[in-house]
């Protein structure tokens, strides 16, 4: 690991991550289709992974890493969940299009 | 003697910032990048330009089975980012978990819902006049923020929080263990209660799965008429 001496400045990894949080931003306000606008809630969680591994890296702080391990089980979960959600609101609208999901009662 | 002017400041165009690695330059100054670093550069810029792209192709495809493709590109070099930060094991979760597992759960089911082109109306009016500007504000100001406090260097951290980083970095120097045997030490004796209660947040979350999936009676006629069109 540290045979990788580390000359990419660390801010370029943090804006990486904060240029996917706000293409997952966009995404998420742009795209009609429920399956994709999942997907950019997905983005957004990988851009913030990024930015805790490169704060675990910056401060060699394992922790920061470990945050991220939890972070991808806690996402396992929750698409699971929300794809199951997904597959629940297709079946009663017979729709993906989130214009026409908009009421919480069928 | 220009040309000794010259090169520190090749190397300041790459690294014009970051407190460690002024740290790291100051022994030797003149002397040109080594050459894992600029392997390290190398890989930094592919895989970083292939992540925005991924992410914008995201954006840009119609179809979802196209996005879901792009957002395993990204996920896929962000595991390689990974590796250049030195976390290994995420690495191979981030492939293994969300390349992976999680992908093909989106994959299944947008070939299970058989979703076709969404069709473009390129957000609401509110979406337009209010959430792009919005958008912008958000990463304008990440941006500063970002480069306020890591690009500009040591003289902008607090005088605390520099002699902490230098402390906790000769700590770290003094114990060269391996990062998963570090990071295995504190995941299974610091969190093990958070680790266990994981695995039955994603044993709960399964079951919910399965409940919320299930096909119900008296919801067919939505499942016929979307098979007729």
């Amino acid at each position: 690991m540290s045979a990788l001496a580390h000359e990419v400045p660390l801010a370029w990894y943090l804006l990486l991550s904060a240029a996917l949080f706000a293409l997952g931003v966009v995404g998420f306000l742009v795209k009609r289709n429920l399956i994709t606008v999942f997907m950019s809630i997905e983005l957004m969680l990988n851009a913030v992974n990024l930015s805790f591994v490169t704060f675990a890296y910056q401060w060699h702080a394992v922790k920061g890493q470990i945050f991220v391990f939890f972070v991808m089980m806690v996402a396992a979960a929750e698409s699971a969940v929300g794809l199951a959600i997904i597959i629940a609101v297709f079946r009663a609208r017979a729709t993906l299009a989130v214009d026409r999901i908009d009421l919480m009662k069928l | 003697m220009a040309e000794r002017a010259l090169a520190p400041k090749a190397i300041v165009v790459y690294l014009p910032t970051g407190r460690c690695v002024e740290h790291r330059l100051q022994p030797t100054d003149a002397a040109a990048p080594k050459n894992g670093e600029l392997m390290h550069l190398i890989l930094f810029l592919i895989f970083a330009g292939l992540c925005l792209a991924g992410a914008i192709n995201l954006l840009l495809q119609s179809h979802p089975i196209n996005s879901a493709l792009s957002l395993i590109v990204v996920m896929s070099s962000l595991a390689v980012l990974y590796l250049l930060l030195g976390a290994e094991f995420l690495a191979i979760a981030q492939i293994i978990v969300y390349a992976g597992a999680i992908m093909v759960l989106f994959v299944f089911v947008v070939m299970l819902l058989n979703a076709g082109r969404e069709d473009r109306t390129m957000g609401s009016r509110a979406a337009k006049l209010i959430g792009f500007p919005a958008v912008a504000v958000l990463m304008a100001l990440l941006a500063t923020v970002i480069v306020r406090i890591q690009g500009l260097g040591a003289a902008q951290l607090g005088a605390g929080l520099a002699a902490a980083q230098t402390a906790v970095e000769t700590a770290a120097g003094a114990q060269d263990t391996s990062n998963l045997a570090q990071l295995s030490q504190v995941l299974f004796h610091e969190l093990l209660l958070p680790f266990e209660v994981t695995s039955v947040l994603i044993l709960i979350a399964i079951l919910g799965a399965v409940v919320l999936a299930r096909k119900t009676e008296g919801d067919e006629p939505a499942v016929e008429r979307t098979a007729a069109k």
